[in-house]
């Protein structure tokens, strides 16, 4: 009995609390905060899975990371590639010896100078098998890097060497031209031994990570928000203009918008696909679509019929989509139309097209049936095939859109299966019951070697199961060219004799959406959809 | 009584291993790896990963090494949080999710619970059948329906409360989430009081009562109200489990780091760890609660505890 009254007296206790906190809230909606200091409220739609550099591996890991820390190259708001941790370089006459000078005013966190030793010791680390990164194959061109990441030299081994406090020397297996980008990579940022070996994996946790960017890592609270403050050691701190930042984890697009309608945030990750065009009426300045450098695609089984040695198949299916009316009717974000497989915007590039890019709606129709019909179908004889995407509303209704433009225009039956991502990237790894399924890119530096390596036969990722040796005889031509021009050029030819081939049904080309608060200043757009928080400016009402 | 809740707990530890058995293979079944992305990792690379998290060895082999952790209190690192163990993880959202949730029951009980006796002591009144009607309403309309409603109302239109969840908007990030939770509860806790007090008042001991000359609240207070509610009690063991661990759904819409959202995203993303960690938790609150329920019941219904 006493207990029974005991549980009573809990619940009242607990309707008390409940009233209390009624009655505290109803007045205080706003924390307090002092004026003075500026703080950037923005939004990660996926959680980071780590923020050591050499474990992340997302792009939204990344967005912290490059708050946080500094590469020897880095990039300005609008996308230009710039010096960052190095003041400058020079590139050996043979294009495989990069010697960069370190900034000597450069400090940690702690307020240690950063040296270049320090970056040869974060180097071997994402080498060294022992650290399992995600992106050790950031720096697989230097010399060694390969055989360290297979366990059969040390990391010791690894090209790289530091030449006194700020001269740092990096030897390349061969000619590598975007090597600059993929050094503004976090997982090429620097680290600080000491922290690193006393704390270990532990080391890039808020409290005691040791880094060297704008800002440094004050909090993460998983699940909702990473906390950032002002660097005061970060050499050129009196260029940052906001004190604190704050990355908050919203995963649903619909919970991000409505913060970022009652004000609680400065710039959202995204913006939902049903609710952009009320945004573009209602607030059309603050609404950012631009170019981005990733591509959606149909991806096909080339080990299997029907599409194994069935280039013309291939092509009538990719002719007979209305790919105007899909980014503009079905997706409506702005996407651009794709007739080819690099996306528009990647420096020194000419994307190419394919050849019949210009025709009419109607000769295009005419010629996807005479080729499907020269592959071997007909009405009598109808393509019979199934089409996986993963569970999205968006990723349905364009399946749905081209399974009715596959029918109307070729006859072709399409079977539409719904899978978990995980379950579908099994069967597309295992390669033994897809047919067509839909499929992404998101380019890792900006050069057009990102998205053209995919399709190599030697690159892991390619799960098409595509070969084509004159592809990559013009990938490995183009690979030895150190004068930028020439290179160009023969990366151009290799997308064309991609393009002629149709491995893959490109469909469009991506955009990046963010809603931008008026009040924050020097948002830049650019096709990597970085956006460093040191180059934004809040400006206070008057 | 003490020797009875051992005797219950011990005879936990079988169902708890079987659990843990079945999680284990069924998560390892699922297809696709917690280290799978499109993006394919180069053979050597996929090797130093797999390898430093031992699923190189046999599934045998890894379950050893999963329960020898598991004895020694470690549930193993988190494969998605990378700079995580999974007793962190579960550490730091479990008592958001608990402090959500008892405020969220509190509210339920104490608005259900008087509801429900109201409703069943005028019975086919006007206000009963407003109060079921309301009540159905409750139960059928979902909450991720309710509660963008919700946030629409008091926070984007009349910008009352915060949308979403932030250390910096203080207590008042707490309302909106707590009346979510609670809503469909308070519904729930109304109807089976309502229904367990109808029973109770037609019963013969309350005609008894009544035939003595005892007031309404006499016979409430000290005959009725006690038996009344034995079934909401049952309700409550499984429901103070679900409202605690999290709601899924509340917590992706408010953005809150609790134990709900946590664990379906451990699924999505084959965090083995993980998802194992957060079923070996869900599985004891169950047996815990269960128990609890038991001894209540004795409490409260003497026959049982003679039995």
């Amino acid at each position: 009995m006493s207990r029974t009254s005991d549980n009573n007296g809990a619940g009242w206790r607990n309707c008390l609390l409940l009233c209390t906190l009624l009655a505290l809230s109803a007045g205080g909606c706003a924390g307090p905060g002092d004026a003075a200091v500026t703080v950037l409220q923005r939004t990660l739609g996926v959680e980071p899975e780590s923020l050591d550099y050499h474990k992340a591996r997302t792009k939204q890991a990344g967005d912290v990371q490059r708050d946080i820390g500094e590469g020897l190259t880095g990039y300005s708001a609008t996308g230009e590639l710039l010096a960052a941790a190095a003041q400058s370089w020079e590139l050996s006459e043979d294009g495989r010896q990069y010697t960069f000078t370190l900034r000597p005013e450069s400090r940690w966190s702690n307020g240690a100078t950063v040296t270049a030793a320090h970056f040869v010791y974060s180097f071997r680390r994402l080498v060294d098998p022992r650290t399992a990164a995600f992106y050790a194959q950031s720096l697989a061109d230097i010399e060694n890097a390969a055989e360290i990441i297979a366990g059969e030299l040390s990391p010791q081994s690894l090209g790289v060497e530091a030449s006194g406090d700020f001269e740092l020397i990096v030897r390349l297996r061969q000619p590598v031209p975007y090597f600059l980008s993929l050094l503004s990579h976090p997982s090429t940022f620097p680290l600080h031994p000491p922290a690193v070996e006393a704390l270990g994996d532990e080391h890039a946790r808020p409290g005691s990570f040791v880094s060297n960017g704008a800002y440094k890592l004050d909090a993460w609270e998983v699940g909702s928000v990473i906390e950032l403050s002002r660097n005061e050691y970060y050499r050129a701190d009196d260029e940052t203009a906001i004190d604190k930042v704050r990355h908050h984890i919203i995963t649903e697009a619909q919970a991000e918008l409505n913060r970022y309608r009652a004000g609680e945030l400065d710039i959202t990750a995204n913006i939902p696909q049903e609710s952009l065009q009320a945004m573009r009426e209602q607030r059309p300045d603050e609404v950012r679509v631009a170019p981005y450098l990733g591509n959606y695609f149909y991806g096909l089984n080339l080990t299997r019929p029907p599409f194994a040695g069935n280039a013309k198949l291939r092509q009538a299916l990719s002719m007979a989509i209305d790919r105007e009316a899909i980014t503009e009717k079905v997706t409506g974000r702005g996407e651009t139309p794709a007739y080819g497989w690099v996306p528009p915007g990647v420096a020194q590039y000419e994307s190419p097209q394919f050849p019949w890019a210009g025709m009419s709606a109607e000769e295009r129709h005419a010629e996807a049936r005479r080729l499907y019909r020269d592959a071997g179908y007909s009405e009598e004889k109808p393509l019979q095939i199934e089409l996986r995407y993963n569970t999205s509303e968006s990723h349905k209704r364009i399946a749905l859109a081209i399974e009715s433009m596959w029918r109307v225009v070729l006859g072709v039956k399409t079977d539409l299966i719904n899978e978990e991502f995980q379950v579908l990237l099994s069967h597309i790894r295992a390669q033994e019951i897809t047919e067509v399924y839909v499929s992404s890119w998101l380019g890792d530096y900006n050069d057009a070697h990102t998205f053209l390596h995919l399709l190599e036969s030697d690159s892991p990722s390619n799960m098409f199961g595509y070969r084509n040796e004159e592809y990559d005889a013009q990938m490995r031509r183009a690979a030895t060219k150190t004068d930028p021009y020439t290179r160009q050029l023969f990366l151009e030819e290799a997308e064309r004799v991609l393009l002629a081939d149709h491995p893959v049904i490109p469909i469009y080309f991506r955009v990046s959406k963010h809603l931008v608060n008026p009040r924050i200043q020097g948002w830049g757009d650019n096709v990597l959809d970085y956006h460093y928080s040191q180059h934004l400016r809040i400006s206070l009402p008057d | 009584m003490l020797r009875y809740a051992s005797m219950r707990i011990i005879g936990a530890i079988p169902t708890l291993l079987l659990v843990i058995v079945i999680a284990f293979l069924m998560v390892h079944a699922a297809p696709g790896g917690p280290f799978d992305a499109e993006r394919v990792l180069p053979p050597d690379i996929e090797r130093n990963i797999t390898h430093a998290y031992h699923l190189d060895e046999s599934l045998p082999q890894q379950f050893q090494r999963y329960l020898r952790g598991l004895l020694h209190g470690d549930l193993g690192p988190s494969y998605r949080y990378r700079d995580y163990s999974v007793s962190e993880l579960i550490g730091k959202a479990l008592p958001l999710s608990i402090w959500l949730g008892s405020l969220a029951m509190s509210v339920a009980l104490l608005l259900g619970v008087a509801a429900g006796l109201l409703a069943a002591l005028q019975k086919n009144t006007f206000f009963d059948r407003l109060l079921t009607g309301v009540a159905m309403i409750g139960i059928s309309v979902p909450i991720f329906v309710v509660a963008p409603l919700l946030v629409l109302a008091f926070a984007v239109h009349l910008n009352w409360l915060p949308a979403g969840w932030s250390s910096s908007s203080g207590l008042s990030r707490y309302l909106l989430p707590v009346f979510a939770l609670a809503l469909p509860q308070i519904a729930y806790i109304a109807r089976i009081t309502r229904g367990g007090m109808i029973e109770a008042m037609s019963s013969d001991f309350v005609r008894t009562a009544r035939a003595q000359g005892l007031g309404t609240v006499s016979i409430v207070r000290y005959h009725a109200l006690k038996p009344a509610m034995l079934p909401l009690l049952s309700y409550m063991g499984p429901a103070i489990v679900g409202i605690l661990t999290g709601s899924v759904v509340v917590e992706q819409i408010f953005g809150i780091p609790g134990l709900g959202r946590l664990f379906v995203l451990a699924a999505l993303n084959r965090d083995y760890t993980l998802v194992l960690g957060i079923v070996i938790l869900y599985a004891v609150l169950i047996i815990l609660f269960n128990l609890l329920v038991d001894i209540l019941y004795g409490l409260l219904d003497p026959r049982i505890r003679k039995r």
